[in-house]
């Protein structure tokens, strides 16, 4: 579906957590190591809402606690500890990480707050043992440019990462805990974003700056968004953990959709008369009409029961397309799912669900007959065990009645094909609370100043310097953030002329070469200026570099000078260059050529082939044609 | 008007509170906020009195906090006041006449507590009513009456608090009640249970301590489960005693009941910090489970007849004694008028040659000095070696296998009968509650040592 995403007042906004690169976690002193071996031991906890300092309880912990899990927690020796274990309290603060935090903060013209409070914030869905994150505002304000103009930056915390999901089934939710306790940084930008690609590009800025620093990790897992975003008379859904940055486009558009076709929906709902007032709660139990029927759905639910629910005024709306491969009714099922523990899909059926197969018509309409349900009205089938389904009818009817009045905040999963899908209700600033393991940490000048005094110019600021200089645009992206920036810098201002040569090298053919594994530490800033000087000195040609810089690499004691004499990468001699040219000549001879421009080109090739580099290409050109006419001149 | 600053700008002193007054801001004022680098908006939370004296802490709109220092404030706006109450959904206990009916009696402690802001710290504070309110579960176990008898920390129970709890025990067993269960801090609670073992005799019905070692203001706190096993112990179980129902491993698994004199915090922050000493626990207990682990225990009664014994002389110390002690420490003790000392001594119970004479000067001044062992595991033999037959001739009485700090209690109960040396031998080795047992069991000393195959293999079948 195209989408008029300005026209529908589409904005969006990004957070993006991105782990530090340090040896050790935020509150313990445990490695920062990731594994895939079994786990050595297991702990099992469960969690419950408290209060909140300002006395009350946030929506999301009370509807967690409904779905009361078991949480397990996969622990292992030598990464683990008992502070990640929730049975030690937290070590002092890791200084490490809030100086990459306060590097990050400056980076992004962020205003420093000037005393750190570690704040909690709870999580209820087990993936910290605590069920709270240790989390602080490092600063505020802020931003970076991107496409010509700045988006904001709210705030940026540093916080602990939570565990990773192993497997939620029904009750039960498995976690390992190798990740827990990595530091991180959330970036929260401001919902500056007009498009779906213009968030994703976003994305790709902010990752940008942060690797520019050189402090952050690198690689899988190192880096999860949360995307936010909204329409006109839409809500704020938050998109959770989204780990590429290619998806987020898509994921917006989606969700676009559905925010769009809910309006849709309610506006719908609203020219029926149908308010939250109006819906009435009418369910009947299906369990013996059903019993013989061979649907696959059913049939995993022997000794559970099956309930019928209308939902009065909602008749055909369940197949209302809400995402490229969702409708209406997926709503429902993404709550119960989650809520009521019903996780074996489909855990609904109604008439026209793909997956109702074998319930004829008859016995739908017995079931309508039951439920006094008209074409006015949706039905569908619920089923599981007891107190589950009491919870998912329950759900049910909170669904349907946000559904009239519009679009309930809630934090969505992504999935892999670009939909999204129910998580958990959006939490509110009630789920934070005061830290009272840790003083408050006054941030001081000296500290901030010192670390200002080492940041690397932001890379916006370098790209639109590198535009003014002429440097090649693909060059631009990568060696904007490179750790030859500031090299290329310094070189550029001594060697001005052959700044844009120095771009090419740096930017490009020493990453290539890196990748094949030259040992390019070995160039050193001394000797690339000697190759700069001696460039200058037109000692060498362009095509020289390659086969040069490669010789330097292997050989680190060796003066650029003397690299040039042993690859011997000097400018042929006038006489050199005739010689060539007259033994490539004297092999053409047995060959036959269409026209000259086919001869030149030989020609061309067989004298590059011998000098390497060693001369000019075009004055080559030059002197071949001369001698071609001359001999032409000759027979 | 002296306190009225305390109340307005809780905790802000000095710059800070110079600030807030001269920008007319007070602690719950929902602000905006210029300063130098910025505007900030949200509410001022009171500031900690240990932190500095420069900072206007205050909670944006998102949920976090920070501190902004008090000399880059420019001005400030309240749109609005709104003062926080800390307070759980109280509701009134659902009344069952098929129930058994059970009394909480509060002492303070994290099983009850929620965070203070002048000092960051966690306070007792919640009253068992709202207790009840967080932990709805209890209502399916019994009838509940809630009383709180003190509001101090763990380490601030003394003979007091023991005598006070003593008698509320004994009046509610005169009442009739079921089973009492005791909220109480876990840093002394074996002092405590100790103590109430010897000060309440003969208790017809199960005497539960609980605690928590993760605070009830955390999603993950140990209070709820732990509260609930001991509710369910004091209602439904069977064994008539004092004891210490906390968690068995640090799983959200099962509790366990330790008898009140042979128990021990044995870690400062581990859930499942208690463990049995010398002995195994009395039983398994879960939300609605009690699985008995010996059969040897005092029955529950339907009698009244609960003897309440709550006397304490405070003239007791303990002595934990180090290489190189000298005899001064003893002296001073003698000097200073008391009455009994517990030495916590190394290996079968010894101290080194220097400090007999301290100990002959004691036992002439007519203080008893009773001997422990710090190694907790293991009886007293002051035979086997003869320093520890010298030290018989000076009168140190051997304490066989009780714990120090049981020992300790137990001393200062008796001393409250007697100050009789030989009397104060005959109460102190006549047991009365598991204080002293005849035999050590195999399995009354187990502390598994990690790392080992066969220790990592039992870990990873069974659930820490």
């Amino acid at each position: 579906m195209l989408l008029d995403y300005i026209g529908l007042g589409f904005k969006a906004g990004l957070e993006v957590h991105h782990q530090l690169n340090t040896e050790r976690k935020l509150f313990c002193h445990c490695p920062v190591n990731l594994t895939n071996r079994r786990h050595d031991a297991e702990v099992l906890r469960h969690m419950r809402p408290t209060l909140s300092e300002l006395g009350e309880y946030d929506g999301t912990a009370l509807m967690e606690f409904k779905t009361k899990k078991e949480v397990l927690y996969q622990i292992y020796g030598d990464i683990n500890c008992t502070y990640e274990m929730d049975d030690t309290p937290p070590f002092m603060v890791n200084e490490k990480a809030l100086d990459i935090a306060i590097a990050i903060a400056q980076t992004f013209n962020m205003s420093l707050v000037d005393e750190v409070h570690i704040t909690r914030k709870q999580y209820l869905d087990g993936s910290i043992p605590t069920g709270f994150q240790r989390t602080a505002i490092m600063g505020v304000g802020g931003g970076f440019e991107m496409s010509n103009r700045t988006i904001g930056i709210l705030h940026m915390s540093v916080e602990e990462d939570s565990c990773r999901e192993v497997s939620d089934k029904g009750h039960r939710i498995v976690f390992k805990a190798d990740r827990l306790g990595i530091p991180l940084v959330e970036v929260v930008t401001a919902p500056d974003f007009q498009t779906p690609e213009e968030a994703g590009l976003g994305a790709e800025a902010i990752r940008r700056a942060l690797w520019n620093l050189g402090m952050v990790r690198r690689g899988p897992g190192s880096v999860r968004h949360d995307v936010n975003c909204s329409i006109r008379g839409g809500t704020r859904i938050e998109i959770k953990g989204v780990p590429r940055i290619g998806d987020i486009p898509r994921l917006l558009h989606n969700e676009t959709w559905r925010q769009k076709a809910l309006l849709e929906i309610m506006a719908t709902l609203r020219s029926r008369g149908v308010t939250a007032d109006t819906i009435q709660q009418r369910i009947a139990d299906v369990t013996r009409l059903l019993r013989n029927v061979d649907n696959s759905a059913l049939a995993n639910q022997r000794g559970n029961r099956i309930v019928a629910v209308r939902l009065n005024g909602f008749g055909g709306l369940l197949t209302w397309q809400t995402q490229e491969h969702t409708v209406f009714a997926d709503e429902f099922a993404g709550r119960i799912r989650v809520i009521a523990c019903l996780d074996q899909m489909p855990n609904m059926l109604h008439p026209d669900s793909p997956d109702a197969m074998n319930i004829n018509s008859g016995i739908w309409r017995k079931i309508r007959n039951r439920l006094d349900a008209t074409h006015h009205d949706a039905i569908f089938l619920v089923y599981g065990p007891d107190e589950d389904l009491e919870t998912a009818v329950s759900e049910i009817y909170i669904r349907a009645r946000e559904a009239t009045r519009g679009i309930p905040p809630e934090t969505r999963q992504a999935l892999k094909n670009g939909c999204n899908d129910f998580e958990r209700i959006l939490p509110g600033p009630d789920r934070m609370y005061p830290d009272t393991d840790h003083p408050p940490l006054p941030l001081s000048e000296e500290r901030i100043h010192s670390i200002a005094h080492q940041l690397p110019e932001q890379p916006w600021i370098r790209e639109r310097r590198y535009q003014e200089i002429k440097v090649p645009q693909d060059v631009i992206r990568s060696l904007a953030i490179s750790e030859y920036a500031p090299l290329f810098d310094r070189l550029s201002m001594t060697f001005p002329e052959s700044a844009k040569r120095q771009a090419e090298i740096l930017g490009r053919m020493i990453p290539f070469l890196a990748r094949k594994n030259i040992p390019v530490h070995n160039l050193t800033e001394q000797r690339f200026e000697e190759l700069f000087m001696c460039w200058q000195d037109g000692l060498f040609f362009r095509e020289g570099f390659k086969s040069l810089l490669l010789y330097m690499a292997e050989n680190p004691n060796q003066k650029c000078i003397q690299c040039l004499q042993k690859t011997g990468m000097t400018p042929a001699t006038d006489d050199d260059i005739n010689n060539v040219i007259q033994k490539a000549a004297k092999q053409m001879n047995s060959r036959t050529f269409c026209h000259l421009e086919q001869q030149l080109n030989w020609l061309m090739g067989e004298a590059m082939k011998s000098l390497k580099g060693r001369a000019h290409g075009r004055e080559l050109s030059i002197r071949i044609r001369d001698t071609l006419e001359k001999k032409r001149e000759q027979t | 008007m002296p306190g009225t600053d305390a109340i307005v700008y809780k905790g802000y002193k000095d710059l800070a509170l110079a600030k807030l007054k001269e920008i007319g801001i007070r602690v719950w004022s929902d602000v905006i906020l210029e300063t130098e680098q910025g505007r900030f908006e949200g509410i001022i939370l009171p500031r900690s009195e240990t932190a500095d004296h420069d900072h206007i802490v205050i909670k944006l709109k998102n949920g976090y906090n920070i501190g902004v220092r008090a000399d880059k404030v420019r001005s400030a706006k309240e749109v609005n006041y709104k003062e926080a109450i800390y307070k759980i959904p109280e509701s009134e206990f659902p009344r069952d006449e098929e129930k058994p009916n059970v009394t909480l009696l509060g002492t303070g402690g994290t099983i009850a507590s929620r965070l203070d802001y002048r000092t960051g710290a966690v306070i007792p504070a919640f009253t068992p009513g709202e207790l009840y309110g967080a932990v709805p579960e209890l209502a399916d176990i019994c009838n509940m009456k809630t009383e709180k008898l003190f509001g101090v920390f763990s380490e601030n129970m003394g003979p007091e608090q023991w005598i006070g709890t003593a008698q509320a025990i004994g009046r509610e067993i005169r009442n009739g009640v079921d089973g009492i269960v005791i909220g109480h801090g876990t840093d002394t609670m074996h002092h405590t249970a100790a103590i109430l073992s010897f000060m309440v005799q003969n208790t017809p019905v199960p005497i539960v301590m609980v605690g928590s070692q993760r605070s009830s203001d955390r999603p993950s706190s140990d209070a709820a489960l732990n509260l609930r096993h001991a509710v369910y112990t004091a209602a439904h179980g069977d064994i008539a005693e004092t004891m210490i129902c906390m968690f068995g491993p640090t799983s959200d698994q099962y509790g366990l009941l330790h008898p009140g004199t042979r128990v021990r915090k044995m870690h400062s922050s581990y859930r499942s910090t208690f463990r049995t000493i010398g002995d195994i626990p009395l039983a398994k207990v879960t939300t609605d489970s009690l699985t008995h682990l010996t059969s040897h225990y005092k029955h529950r009664r339907k009698d009244k007849n609960v003897a309440i014994d709550a006397v304490f002389d405070p003239r007791v110390t303990i002595v934990y004694y180090y290489p190189n002690m000298k005899p001064d420490i003893i002296d001073s003790l003698i000097e200073h008028d008391y009455k009994g000392i517990v030495i916590a001594g190394t290996g079968l119970g010894h101290v080194n040659k220097p400090l007999y004479p301290a100990l002959k000067r004691a036992r002439d001044a007519g203080v008893a000095v009773f001997m422990t062992v710090q190694t907790l595991w293991g009886f007293v033999q002051m035979y086997v070696y003869e320093t520890g037959r010298e030290m018989l001739q000076l009168g140190v009485i051997p304490c066989s296998n009780m714990l120090p700090e049981t020992a300790y209690v137990k001393l200062g109960w008796a001393l409250a009968h007697s100050n009789d040396v030989d009397e104060l031998q005959s109460i102190m080795l006549t047991p009365i509650s598991r204080e002293i047992t005849e035999r050590e069991p195999y399995n009354g000393y187990l502390i598994f040592q990690g790392g080992l195959p066969e220790v990592e293999e039992f870990i990873q079948k069974v659930k820490r």
